[in-house]
């Protein structure tokens, strides 16, 4: 149980790398072995699934990164929010009355 | 009010649960497994039609109307009071599962509503009961807990206000197919989407579920969000709006679940991505994307339990919840981890699990009415859940880098639920003519078309791609994304205290001078009243006969004049 567990050897994952693209290009080259029902003109380009899966994702990534700059704050954000504001003690509100 | 052998399966888990905080040990056991399945049965032998009905108010509530619909949710919502139910034998909140069979029962009573008066009755039931659930998770769920609830009572408040007017206007209380076509159905309809995660008030769900405990996340997760695309299916089918509110919830969802550290928050927001695409489906409105609707909360309701069981395990075992802490637990919680993968596999519509069968109908609905940007927006959405929760729940819980933590699988009957929950998802995966069958309306889709299979294939793997590429964009860091709730915890807050703090000023000044004033007035009393006083001090007799002989002699003389 240490850390050069098979899965997490650089070789392994080597491996594992020069599978997925074996897959990824299987599934591409499959395209010529079904029949397409295109409903719409753009189904027809080759690889249309795959380019327009991998270009959103990288465009919803792109955006969500964007989005993060502006609302990304630290998790203890509502705790420190709620912490800045001192509830005066009783003597002071004894003295203000 | 029963007809013959009528028994409302709502009132079959509302009884489990209230009894179940008397019992202990097997006996409790018993009833938590033996409730949801003979609520189950009950379901199933319902008569078609209205079953039950009572008079109140010279209305007639119809307070049992069975069809396919409800069946198929009905059957849903047995089935995961079932698999919770056992996750949470080991819980030691004898509150939680009460409750969260409460929640169950008026989950069921809500689906089996005929009528608005009775809907609305089990809909608050169900929001004090799913409160009672958050509440149960202790520490930080008091404050989300509070929030979760002011917010569903405002959209009950909001139901109650369209149902009354509806009434008023149409004299019907039967629930039927409606269009927002009055202000009091905009109400209604308000109310429902409240409830489903709608924007803008979507930001309850992924404050409240997370702080729920281990076990009572997975509960949460079912009911309040799928009972209101129940009611939206059944109310609201074919409301173009819903359409653009869908697509809003898929894509929130998304981005949101990208930027988030919590692995149960990230799943909250995948809960409001994937009730966006049912809100979608509802908004297409022909049968096929109705049917696909439905069939997608039934395999949904399933495949997030799952998701949330596995989190729920994590959370169980290490007591940590955010990605930043977790890794590589995949060496010591084998289980955990297969049944996790199966559940994201689930969520992302992969071939051979359930996702697949169902969600496509939603897309194919689109494609059929010739939607092109929707058609093409879901078939990005559907790689974005890929990548946001398929691949980045899994990676960043049971692989990605080696936290250190060891722990083992969870106890047996975690495990045990995990096991038949991912055998249901794959099983309607790989036979979807069961859940095919139960649909709504006749089915006439074929899941498993080459293109469809290949096409799927192409968009997850090279969103998969796309997510090992941009690793270093997606690295955690221990941060929350500020949402529309920020008006309420942050703004809000700060407005509040502003206004204490001026009106602390306020009343200060008010008092002082109220305080200055008073003196001043008492010392001009005892001035002039006083026993030193002009008005007050004990005068001679003398003054008194010669003020008295002035006025005598001044009445003598003006007598005279």
């Amino acid at each position: 149980m240490s850390d050069d567990h098979w899965l997490v050897r650089p070789d392994t994952i080597r491996k594992l790398w020069v599978a997925f693209i074996a897959i990824l290009v299987l599934t591409v080259a499959a395209e010529l072995f079904v029949d397409w029902h295109p409903h719409f003109a753009v189904e027809s380009i080759p690889g249309f699934n795959a380019w327009y899966g991998l270009g959103s994702c990288i465009a919803l990534i792109v955006f969500a990164r964007g989005l993060g700059y502006l609302l990304k704050r630290p998790d203890d954000y509502y705790e420190t929010v709620a912490v800045t504001v001192e509830e005066p003690n009783r003597k002071e509100r004894r003295r203000n009355g | 009010m029963a007809e013959g052998l009528t028994i409302h399966p709502a009132l079959v888990l509302i009884a489990a649960g209230l009894i179940l905080p008397l019992l202990r040990g097997q006996v409790r056991a018993a009833l938590v497994l033996a409730a949801p399945l003979v609520s189950l049965w009950c379901a199933w032998s319902l008569p078609d039609g209205v079953s039950v009905t009572w008079t109140w108010l010279g209305y007639t509530l119809e307070v049992v109307r069975t069809d396919a619909l409800a069946r198929l949710f009905a059957t849903v919502f047995a089935i995961m009071a079932l698999g919770g139910g056992l996750f949470a034998l080991n819980r030691d909140s004898a509150m939680e599962l009460a409750a969260a069979f409460v929640y169950a029962g008026a989950a069921l009573g809500a689906v089996f509503a005929g009528d608005l008066v009775t809907l609305f009755v089990f809909w608050e039931i169900m929001a004090i009961a799913s409160t009672i659930v958050v509440f149960a998770g202790g520490g930080g769920a008091l404050g989300a807990g509070l929030r979760y609830a002011v917010i569903h009572f405002f959209g009950g408040v909001l139901l109650m206000a369209g149902l009354a007017g509806e009434i008023l206007q149409t004299g019907e209380i039967t629930f039927r197919a409606m269009q927002p076509d009055s202000a009091a159905r905009w109400l209604i309809l308000a109310g429902f989407l409240i409830n489903a995660g709608a924007p803008p008030l979507s930001a309850w769900l992924p404050d409240a579920y997370p702080e729920g405990s281990w076990s009572g996340t997975v509960f949460l997760s079912a009911f309040t969000t799928k009972t209101a695309v129940y009611v939206l299916l059944r109310g609201f089918p074919g409301a173009e709006i819903l359409i653009w509110v869908g697509m809003y919830m898929v894509f929130y969802g998304i981005v949101y679940a990208i930027l988030e550290n919590d692995m149960r928050r990230i799943l909250a927001y995948s809960i409001v991505n994937q009730v966006g695409f049912m809100v979608t489906g509802i908004g297409i409105g022909t049968e096929m994307a109705l049917n696909g609707t439905a069939a997608h909360a039934f395999t949904h309701i399933i495949y997030k339990a799952l998701l949330l069981m596995a989190a729920g395990a994590v959370l169980y075992q290490t007591g940590e919840r955010l990605c930043t802490r977790l890794g590589g637990l995949f060496r010591t919680m084998p289980l955990t981890t297969i049944c996790g993968s199966i559940g994201a596999l689930s969520i992302s519509a992969f071939p051979l699990t359930s996702g697949f069968v169902s969600k496509s109908m939603i897309s194919q609905a689109a494609a059929d009415q010739h939607m092109l940007t929707v058609w093409l927006l879901l078939a990005a959405a559907s790689a974005g859940v890929f990548l946001h929760a398929g691949i980045k729940f899994p990676w960043f819980v049971f692989f990605q880098k080696d936290s250190g933590l060891r722990p083992p699988d969870p106890p047996w009957n975690m495990r045990l639920a995990m096991i038949l929950f991912s055998a249901l998802c794959i099983g309607i995966g790989v036979v979807p003519g069961t859940l095919y069958a139960m649909l709504p309306y006749p089915v006439n889709y074929v899941p498993y078309t080459g293109a469809h299979v290949v096409g799927m294939l192409q968009l997850l793997l090279f969103s998969g791609l796309a997510f090992f590429l941009m690793l270093g964009w997606l690295r955690r860091t221990q941060t929350i994304t500020l949402d529309f709730d920020w008006f309420y915890r942050g703004f809000g807050w700060a407005a509040a205290q502003v206004a204490a703090k001026t009106g602390r000023a306020a009343w200060a000044t008010a008092t002082a001078t109220l305080r200055e004033a008073t003196l001043r007035l008492v010392d001009t009393l005892s001035r002039h009243h006083g026993p030193e006083g002009v008005l007050g001090r004990t005068w001679p007799t003398g003054t008194m006969a010669f003020w008295t002989t002035l006025l005598l002699g001044t009445y003598l003389v003006l007598a005279y004049l």
